[in-house]
């Protein structure tokens, strides 16, 4: 049997560094917000003719319209983003494309949010992440008649929505990835994939404590060991799926596709070395504490 | 050892293997001709019989005064079909707090009745408060122009009748007691003279009778129509008016006239509303995610599929079979729910299916530990029953994070976005049927396949 949790250190320091990085990127470049928390507004259009993001700006500002961004997102399709326009404005912004392309402009998305409703997501989402937190603790710590279990389950969750935070910030700062209401369903998403794995390797450690009982750390490297190829599998049919969504789905969920797929990678990695370890560890201290 | 759940009792009591096989068959057969397209042309040649196309039979029954009427399509969401979600907040800071909730619902009401007499099919109105805000989201399925939609729902349209008081330097504005309230009816007519489109407006027997006294005190003088507190235009009474029937004769267009009509027959709002989120999606951009979801849901389907044999041979095989199933359940039970399909609704299927061979790589797993110590048959039957205990402990974790995002019965203080919400029951469907597949499904098949080796 291999001895997984000698190498305990190993994979805190794995993870340490990932975050790192992620909190790093956290604190020098912020998240990108997209319009759900910042408010503003998504105009996307099928122009005539292909044509420079300067020129169509040019345009449009000539129209007093501030633009914050063009971007091309296929052939002959451009996204305008902009502050929050009223009807009117947008209908000068319209013609002003139109009049550069020279042709008719189908307008394929608009998208106009208040500033209201930003912090209003910001709170919702709070309160989902701590109901959906409590909810798991207790009843991993009801299932497993023990709050250690629980607990540490909670840590493993909460290290898998670090790891995804902070690497969305990063994504954000190379390749402008937004926050938006679905980056923070995945967010939530992931706390049960990231437990649904604990769960497992758990289950092997109850069954073992039941059959052969003896030192948490045996039982826990057992666990790991009978799991690990089952836990490998199962992430890599779920990659499988994402990954396609990803590179062949629509663009409007190719970011949240992309926020699962790091939380299935991270939640299966930090099942068996962040979850596990953490019981581990604090079994061993709870021992030396009793002995005292 | 094995603690047999109500599950395992409930699958016990069924009759044999052979027996649940043939049942699953039927019913993947079935969901298979609900999810199956409208029709499917095939040019099969068979002996003399040539088949040229398949039909979806959808139910239309007539059983005495009944009639089941049902067809097959899936329901698409705004963001796939194409429409539009509009949000407003209601303004209720002048109101007390115990009139603010009928304020609201009576501006839903309104809304509604306008949404329906625009003649959108299947339009969604809600409300939704939080944090002191309150506000009705209405959705709008397949509408193109929204400027029009916008302006219909969100205009308060409260319609008053006043005199006008020559008094120099400007007129002075009396209102009268007759208002939009007291209209029976109003409809789109055209002006006698001009030709331009107006509104006729038939009061109820008192408000035709208040119209009356109010032309006979001002003949010879302007009455002016005022819708929100701009005057429309301001005729010169000519007559005492006895029939409750008068005109407005603003400068309108056809469509602006049809509005109008439309908001006065539902009534004014209550309060005054003001549009905070808007999202429209193109009928071209929806069909184009609908092309490349069902290409990127081929693609990995297949990927799963092959690595599914590729690591466990011919069990592969039978988890492969099951995830067939899996996809066709699902699929029809979306329909027959029926399922609001949105993008995210999307990736959380695709989502599900990765998901759905995980119980069968927990049993295949343990199947070969148990498969060392004991002979094939019994071996498969333990490792269903061991693997079960941590199939059902986490897919339970997954359900209540699905059921926090679904938010079913609509807590204020959660998320009710129809997109979140969209990706939640797909997932929560996903892994109910998973359970159904991997558990039921694989192990009878496996079941008969070993007991044809015996």
């Amino acid at each position: 049997m291999i001895n997984w949790m000698k190498y305990r250190l190993v994979y805190f320091a794995l993870s340490a560094i990932v975050i790192g990085v992620g909190v790093f990127s956290l604190f020098k470049w912020g998240l990108v917000l997209g319009v759900d928390f910042t408010g503003g507004t998504l105009l996307e259009y099928h122009v005539a003719k292909n044509i420079s993001a300067e020129e169509l700006s040019k345009a449009v500002i000539k129209e007093g319209i501030t633009v914050t961004s063009i971007q091309k997102t296929a052939d002959l399709v451009y996204l305008f983003r902009t502050p929050a326009i009223d009807v009117t404005q947008k209908d000068s912004l319209k013609k002003a494309v139109e009049k550069v392309t020279g042709g008719t402009a189908i307008e394929l998305r608009f998208e106009n949010v208040g500033p209201s409703i930003g912090p209003e997501l910001v709170k919702k989402t709070i309160f989902a992440l701590l109901i959906a937190a409590a909810a798991i603790l207790l009843w991993v710590a009801y299932q497993f008649k023990s709050f250690k279990f629980g607990v540490s389950a909670v840590l493993a969750m909460f290290h898998d929505s670090l790891v995804l935070l902070g690497l969305f910030s990063l994504f954000g700062h190379l390749w402008g990835a937004e926050i938006d209401f679905l980056f923070v369903t995945a967010m939530l998403t992931i706390l049960s994939f990231s437990v649904h794995d604990t769960i497992v390797v758990y289950d092997r450690i109850r069954e073992s404590h039941h059959k052969i009982g003896g030192e948490v750390k045996d039982l826990a490297n057992k666990a790991v060991t009978e799991t690990m190829v089952r836990s490998f599998n199962n992430s890599m049919t779920i990659v499988f799926m994402l990954l396609a969504l990803v590179l062949l789905g629509g663009t409007t969920t190719k970011w949240f596709a992309v926020a699962l797929l790091v939380g299935t990678i991270s939640g299966t990695y930090s099942s068996p070395f962040v979850a596990v370890p953490i019981l581990v560890i604090w079994d061993e201290i709870e021992k030396k504490l009793k002995r005292r | 050892m094995i603690k047999r759940s109500w599950f395992h009792s409930l699958m016990l009591r069924m009759s044999s293997p052979a027996k649940k096989v043939i049942f699953i068959f039927l019913l993947t057969l079935a969901a298979a001709i609900i999810s199956m397209p409208k029709q499917i042309p095939l040019n099969l040649q068979l002996g003399k019989y040539k088949i040229e196309k398949l039909v979806r039979p959808d139910i239309n029954l007539q059983i005495g005064k009944l009639t089941i009427k049902r067809n097959f399509d899936l329901k698409l969401g705004l963001d796939l079909a194409g429409g539009s979600h509009l949000v407003f907040e209601t303004d209720t800071s002048k109101l007390p707090a115990d009139k603010k909730k009928d304020a609201l619902n009576s501006v839903r009401n309104v809304i509604e009745k306008r949404v329906n007499l625009f003649g959108v099919s299947e339009p969604i109105v809600q409300t939704s408060s939080f944090g002191g805000k309150d506000r009705i989201i209405v959705e709008l399925p397949g509408i193109k122009d929204t400027k029009s939609a916008t302006d219909l729902i969100g205009r308060v349209a409260e319609l008053n009748f006043a005199e006008l008081k020559e008094a120099l330097p400007s007129a002075i504005v009396v209102p009268t007691d007759l208002s939009g309230a007291d209209l029976q009816t109003a409809r789109v007519s055209f002006d006698n003279k001009t030709g331009k489109p107006s509104v006729s407006l038939q009061f109820t027997k008192e408000g035709g009778d208040k119209f009356a006294k109010i032309t006979e005190k001002n003949i010879g003088q302007p009455l002016a129509i005022i819708l929100d507190g701009q005057p429309v235009s301001a005729p010169i009474v000519q007559e005492k008016i006895t029939g409750g029937q008068a005109q407005i004769t603003g400068n309108f267009t056809v469509e602006e006239a049809q509005n109008l009509v439309i908001q006065l027959n539902a009534g004014a709002l209550p309060v005054p509303v003001k549009l905070v989120e808007e999202r429209t999606v193109g009928a071209t951009l929806g069909g184009e995610s609908i092309a490349r979801s069902i290409i990127a849901g081929a693609v990995g389907l297949i990927m799963v599929l092959s690595f599914m044999v590729l690591a466990y041979g011919k069990l592969g095989l039978i988890a492969d079979l099951g995830l067939i199933i899996f996809s066709l359940l699902t699929l029809a039970l979306y329909i027959i729910i029926p399922v609001t399909l949105t993008l995210p609704g999307i990736a959380g299927f695709f989502l599900t299916v990765g998901m759905a061979v995980d119980s069968n790589i927990l049993i295949f797993e343990r199947f070969k530990e148990e498969r060392r110590r004991r002979p094939i048959p019994d071996a498969l039957e333990v490792s269903f029953g061991r693997a079960w205990d941590s199939i059902r402990d986490a897919n339970i974790a997954t359900i209540i994070t699905g059921l926090i995002l679904w938010n079913p019965l609509d807590f204020s203080f959660l998320n009710s976005s129809g997109p979140v919400r969209g990706f939640a029951i797909t997932l929560i469907l996903g892994i109910l049927i998973s359970l159904f597949t991997g558990v039921v499904v694989s192990r009878n098949l496996l079941r008969l396949l070993v007991k044809e080796k015996k």
